[in-house]
């Protein structure tokens, strides 16, 4: 019994992110995982009653995702790891790391990510986080 | 008025694990948090191109030192889940009485270092002593005190006899009766209530928006329980999720409290009505596909997303842990405290923050 | 106010709760999971342990009949002594005791002959 999961773009993204917290979904969690090739797909999880709700999103690596976290603030942690993790930006954070939520500041490549993703993150400018504030 | 930013953490007596909040004050009162994560990162996921399938119940099992059961179960359930292998009753039952001792075993964690953030060191020590008593549970039934490894894939491994069961009862009651002697000091004591009422107060609407799970959320009058879903035998089982209106500090250690006692009712409820049968079934080949899993840890909602793809070695796990679901909810109760209640605040949402930052 | 006082009392006048450890020390429960020992002569180097093993401890060289343990890096789970297949492998119900220096535990045994196959 494989779960429904329902496929979105990155511009339907927060149309359908916003009907779900219309309708009364929480949310639940992303998930990211390389989906072959030079992709990752990103999976949001919404939940009400005890019924989970899937949306699949596919992009290349290295791309822009627009974020859900002006729908549900509390997505904003799961999007900075996702960053931190993966070679995925996203924009539109409502509190932005900038890749310094698990990775120290020198760190220029995303681990989850394979040889590809390396190389073009490089080329990427890391601003310093706000390093006034510590 | 001039703004402070004061560190809480990531090294705090209050605090289990390490949780770094740069506090924004003004005189006194907390106007901005941020947090910072990071500090027991161990890249567990990562572990499932090296180890296979079935090494990696152990692997999942030590992403949290107190409630290591629960993630062997959902594990476990979800590759079940996905090569369509069906445990036996028996297993079901016993998978659900190690995972409800479990339970109480965190609690009693829970409420002795609450009692001990404020100070009271003594109860502290009389909820561990208790404490003590469950995990002997735990090591005289399967072998060790908290990381038990009784899960496999298709079952349990070891076997409870009638007179462990009887005895695992037994034990428990003592451990009700010990509660019941502690319950007046936790809940009605004059300084605990100066303490934890009206202290981190979180609406049940904001709850709801931030994501709030578990205890957090029952006890802003939320009354969401994963065990309703009715996974390994609570299907048979009667309970009712505890639910509090009050949604401060107090009313979270109430919930704590009383799913102790609801936990060894469920227990009882489980012993009783145990089949006889096998505790394990056989089982060939490789998962492939995907699933999505849930359970009810001690903290909340514990989710799995695992991915296969026919090989011995998973393609990707993805475990969402309930505390880091209540972080967002954390930053949305401490704006507007006294800078002497953080410590009691942020203990109050339960953080487990090596499940967080696996 | 005095909601502990029973508790206090109690304390006071009954033995305590802790043990004076190592003076006294509690006999381990009869299941519990404790140093992992290999009786060498029946074990026939088939490394099933080796293979199943979560924390990858043990080595086994089929040819010069060696089964080599590291004690430190076991986490004790007991997956190799349940699948063991001439049931070598087994667990005494108490933990090792804890030693100055990391060794390795290797212990040689009778290199089994290959079964020579029926015509």
């Amino acid at each position: 019994m494989q779960p429904e999961i329902i496929s979105v773009s990155a511009d339907t993204l927060v149309g359908e992110v916003a009907r779900a917290k219309f309708e009364g979904f929480r949310f639940v969690t992303l998930s990211c995982t390389e989906s072959g090739g030079d992709s990752v797909d990103i999976l949001y999880h919404f939940d009400k009653d005890l019924r989970l709700k899937h949306l699949r999103l596919s992009v290349l690596k290295c791309s822009t995702v627009p974020s859900i976290s002006a729908v549900y603030f509390a997505a904003f942690l799961v999007e900075n790891e996702i960053q931190d993790l993966f070679g995925v930006r996203f924009e539109g954070l409502v509190v932005d790391y900038e890749r310094t939520l698990y990775l120290d500041p020198e760190v220029a490549f995303a681990p989850f990510c394979t040889v590809g993703a390396q190389n073009s993150n490089r080329e990427q400018t890391v601003t310093q986080p706000g390093t006034a504030d510590s | 008025m001039l703004k402070t930013i004061i560190p809480f953490g990531p090294q705090h007596p209050v605090l289990p694990e390490p949780l770094h909040l740069k506090l924004t004050v003004e005189d006194e009162i907390i106007t901005g948090v941020f947090p910072a994560l990071g500090f027991v990162h161990r890249g567990l996921e990562q572990l499932v191109h090296i180890r296979d399938f079935q090494q990696m119940i152990q692997v999942v099992e030590r992403v949290c030192g107190i409630c290591s059961m629960i993630h062997a179960t959902c594990y476990c359930q979800g590759i079940e889940a996905l090569m369509e292998i069906d445990p036996p009753p028996r297993a079901k039952f016993l998978r659900t009485l190690w995972c409800e001792v479990h339970r109480i075993q965190s609690h009693l964690l829970w409420l002795g270092l609450f009692a001990d953030c404020f100070g009271f060191e003594s109860l502290f020590m009389q909820f561990w002593k208790i404490r003590e008593k469950v995990l002997d549970i735990n090591e005289a039934t399967t072998g060790n005190r908290v990381i038990v490894s009784v899960n496999v894939i298709g079952g349990v491994r070891r076997d409870l006899s009638t007179e462990q069961m009887q005895w695992t009862c037994s034990e428990l009651s003592w451990v009700q009766n010990e509660i019941a002697c502690l319950k007046a000091t936790l809940l009605s004591d004059y300084t605990v209530k100066k303490r934890t009422v009206g202290k981190g107060v979180l609406s049940k609407d904001k709850a709801f928006e931030l994501g709030a799970v578990g205890p957090t959320a029952r006890a802003s009058g939320i009354a969401q329980d994963m065990r309703l879903l009715g996974y390994s035998a609570l299907d048979q089982l009667d309970f009712e999720p505890v639910v509090e209106t009050d949604g401060d500090c107090y009313a979270r250690s109430k919930v704590r409290f009383q799913e102790v006692l609801q936990s060894i009712d469920l227990i009882r409820q489980a012993v009783s009505r145990m089949p006889a049968g096998e505790i394990r079934t056989k089982f060939k080949g490789r998962p492939a596909g995907e699933m999505f899993v849930r359970v009810e840890q001690p903290r909340g909602e514990l989710f799995y997303y695992i991915k296969a793809n026919g090989t011995k070695h998973l393609e990707r796990l993805r475990i969402r842990t309930p505390t880091f679901a209540n972080i967002p909810a954390l930053l949305g109760m401490l704006p507007g405290m006294w800078l002497s209640d953080v410590p009691v605040v942020v203990l109050s949402i339960d953080p487990c923050i090596s499940c967080t930052e696996r | 106010m005095f909601q502990m006082m029973p508790n206090i009392l109690k304390n006071l006048f009954f033995p305590k709760a802790t043990r004076r450890y190592p003076r006294v020390v509690r006999s381990p429960f009869e299941s519990s999971r404790g140093a992992l020992f290999n009786d060498i002569e029946k074990c026939t180097f088939c490394s099933v342990c080796e293979l199943k093993c979560p924390s990858q401890c043990i080595r086994v060289d089929k040819k010069a009949a060696t089964w080599t343990y590291d004690p430190f890096a076991c986490v004790f789970c007991g997956i190799c002594v349940d699948i063991c297949p001439p049931n070598s492998l087994y667990q005494k119900s108490a933990y090792r005791l804890p030693v100055a220096g990391r060794e390795l535990i290797t212990l040689t045994g009778v290199p089994r002959p290959k079964l020579e196959k029926k015509t």
